[in-house]
């Protein structure tokens, strides 16, 4: 069968050619290049300056939250909000649905299986009675809305991240104590081994860090 | 980071003056219309109309009250500059009083069942239950409750208002650290006394029935009144062209995240417990406060509120985007304060005999007879309802203003005003 042949001329050609330029001073392979701060103001105007070179693949390691430097770096306003409001609203519909089935249907199943709901009666209250849907309709917005808050967050964020090169350079051990690191990855389509390290350099960094994959 | 010591003096300009004239026309104006067209009867639609207006301008104050004490007793950075207009609104309760004199005057002169319906005491002798409250709902008891809470409200807001003020002055630290140790006391006497006041205002007009709820009900109320009122005041003050470095976009975007919190999310959730509880037991004595809300007109008016009060502005404010621009944010709080009257005008206005009630033997029959208009239930909207509504908060809008142009618009000594000023949401 023709299934048998290997396909490997369809290979995404944006990897290949930033190969090209991310190899190391030793000849390896490289993840990306740090640049390291001693204050967080240095790294906002860095992340500026990053930011308007048109770089997109590149983050900030902090110690702290510095204000201001998402904007900075323009990162976009989250998703994840619209999420949960869906996953809310999904929650809500879930549970009429739910409630109103399983009291009140009354189906014959291709006409021969009977399907019918507990018809629960409390009070003399009909069965479907709003008011009584109503705590079971908040409990389960407020159940999918905050699953669905921190699955997407994790989500998002590509948590759980069990490996990530900048944690791997023992030079980078400084950022969860008092050093600010800007990072910038191989893989952007901007990144050329000279002129990025040019740029790097002009920002006025402590030191430059090649970070391996 | 260096302060400047000016920076939060910003003084209100035109608006001011303009404000106090146009509240004082319209507050007189439509005082003195409303006696007008009652033509000094004392009509029950007049007293309910006059009763309405006044919970309205109280319930704004109350909010404004609320809303002082809370940032002192958390200590709050990012309200400081909003603080002294919320201040300039609760200080109106310094005068609100006199607009409570009426009411007291009609409870001691004998008419006052026109309101009141404890008033009668044939009226009261005549039921078991209502005779057991007739240790609570008497003239002179229920005349000293309401001289301590207007009295503990005046004192409040004159106490955080001639601090704040006199801390523009002098710098004085202390006077934060004063208000601060105050402010939980404050907190507690507020809670007592805005709870008892709505009982003894709003829930017993109709003196048979009682909800443990409706303190808090009240305080959802007042809630929703004073955050919307305050996102429009605040909006006057920018359009005005002053204000812009004290009142920025994070302040509109953190009252407006108040807003909903309390005023939409909040009140319905205090609205529906109130109102599952009794719908599911089902008792004559508790179900009778919500039988002429659910009939005729006042059933479009609940739906209104259910659909007006809570789905739609929960819909518009869940998002960041509408809390975040002014010009949509102030639209959103108008019609917060529209239905923040409907809402007091649906707790105040409804009513039916309690004949009526105990001859009925269906709930058919009592909608049919709401629908054919043999039945009052208390819907006989006038005229009187929206003049005394201009009346009172009218004079609410140009005591504000009166307060407002006689300080800075922020306080200029506040230790945490530069707090205020950079404050940033995320």
């Amino acid at each position: 069968m023709s299934a048998s042949t290997p396909e490997t001329t369809t290979r995404p050609q944006a990897a290949d050619t930033s190969a090209a330029t991310a190899v190391s001073d030793r000849g390896t392979a490289l993840w990306g290049l740090a640049a390291q701060f001693d204050t967080p103001a240095a790294i906002y105007a860095a992340a500026k300056k990053v930011r308007d070179a048109g770089y997109r693949w590149f983050d900030c390691h902090v110690p702290f939250p510095v204000h201001g430097l998402d904007v900075a770096m323009g990162v976009q306003y989250t998703i994840l909000p619209v999420l949960v409001f869906f996953g809310g609203l999904t929650g809500m519909c879930l549970a009429i649905f739910l409630q109103v089935f399983t009291n009140s249907i009354q189906v014959d199943l291709w006409a021969i299986v009977p399907v019918i709901g507990y018809q629960f009666e409390v009070s003399g209250k009909p069965l479907i009675s709003a008011p009584a849907f109503v705590p079971v309709m908040f409990e389960v917005t407020v159940l999918l809305s905050a699953l669905t808050a921190v699955g997407g967050m994790l989500f998002l964020n590509k948590l759980p991240c069990l490996y990530h090169p900048v944690l791997k350079s023992p030079k980078m051990k400084r950022i969860t104590d008092d050093r600010f690191v800007l990072v910038i990855e191989a893989r952007d389509p901007k990144f050329v081994r000279s002129a990025t390290q040019d740029l790097l350099e002009s920002l006025g960094p402590e030191r430059i860090v090649e970070l391996e994959p | 980071m260096s302060l400047d010591a000016n920076r939060g003096d910003v003084r209100l300009g035109g608006l001011g003056p303009a404000g106090i004239g146009i509240g004082a026309l319209v507050g007189f104006g439509g005082l003195a219309a409303t006696l007008f067209l009652d033509g000094i009867e004392g009509t029950a639609v007049f007293w309910k109309s006059y009763l309405l207006a006044f919970m309205v301008a109280q319930a704004i104050c109350l909010g404004a009250l609320f809303f002082v004490l809370l940032q002192h007793a958390t200590k709050a950075g990012w309200s400081v500059t909003v603080r002294r207009p919320a201040e300039a609104v609760a200080a109106n309760l310094q005068w609100l009083w006199i607009l409570f004199i009426p009411i007291l005057v009609l409870v001691w002169s004998g008419k006052g069942a026109v309101l009141f319906e404890w008033c009668d005491t044939d009226y009261m002798h005549a039921d078991h239950v209502l005779e057991g409250k007739m240790g609570y709902l008497n003239p002179t008891f229920w005349s000293i409750r309401a001289i301590v809470y207007l009295g503990v409200w005046a004192l409040l807001a004159g106490f955080y208002r001639s601090q704040s003020v006199a801390q523009d002055r002098d710098g004085d630290v202390r006077r934060t650290l004063r208000m601060q140790w105050w402010a939980p006391i404050g907190i507690a006497l507020y809670g007592l006394t805005q709870t008892f006041a709505a009982i003894d205002w709003v829930m017993a007009i109709q003196p048979k029935w009682f909800s443990t709820m409706f303190g808090v009900y009240w305080f959802a109320v007042s809630c929703t009144g004073f955050f919307s009122f305050v996102i429009v005041l605040l909006a006057l003050i920018r359009g005005s062209g002053c204000g812009e470095k004290v009142f920025t976009r994070e302040h509109f975007h953190d009252l407006g995240k108040l807003l909903f919190a309390f005023g939409v999310v909040f009140w319905a959730y205090i609205g529906y417990s109130q109102y599952m509880l009794i719908w599911y037991a089902n008792i004559p004595i508790e179900t009778e406060w919500f039988v002429p809300r659910q009939l005729g007109a006042w059933f479009d008016v609940s739906w209104i509120l259910i659909l007006g009060h809570f789905a739609l502005p929960f819909v518009l404010l869940v998002t960041r985007w509408t809390k975040r621009y002014r010009n949509v944010l102030v639209l959103i709080a108008l019609w917060m304060v529209a239905m923040f009257i409907v809402d007091v005008y649906w707790l105040v206005m409804p009513s039916v005999p309690e004949a009526a009630l105990a001859a009925a033997t269906s709930w058919d029959e009592l909608q049919s007879a709401a629908a054919a208009g043999e039945l009052a239930i208390g819907w006989n909207p006038s005229i009187l309802n929206l003049t005394a509504l201009l009346g009172s908060v009218g004079l609410v809008v140009c005591g504000t203003f009166f307060f407002l142009g006689r300080a800075s618009l922020a306080p200029t000594a506040d230790p945490r005003l530069s707090e205020a000023i950079a404050f940033e949401n995320f």
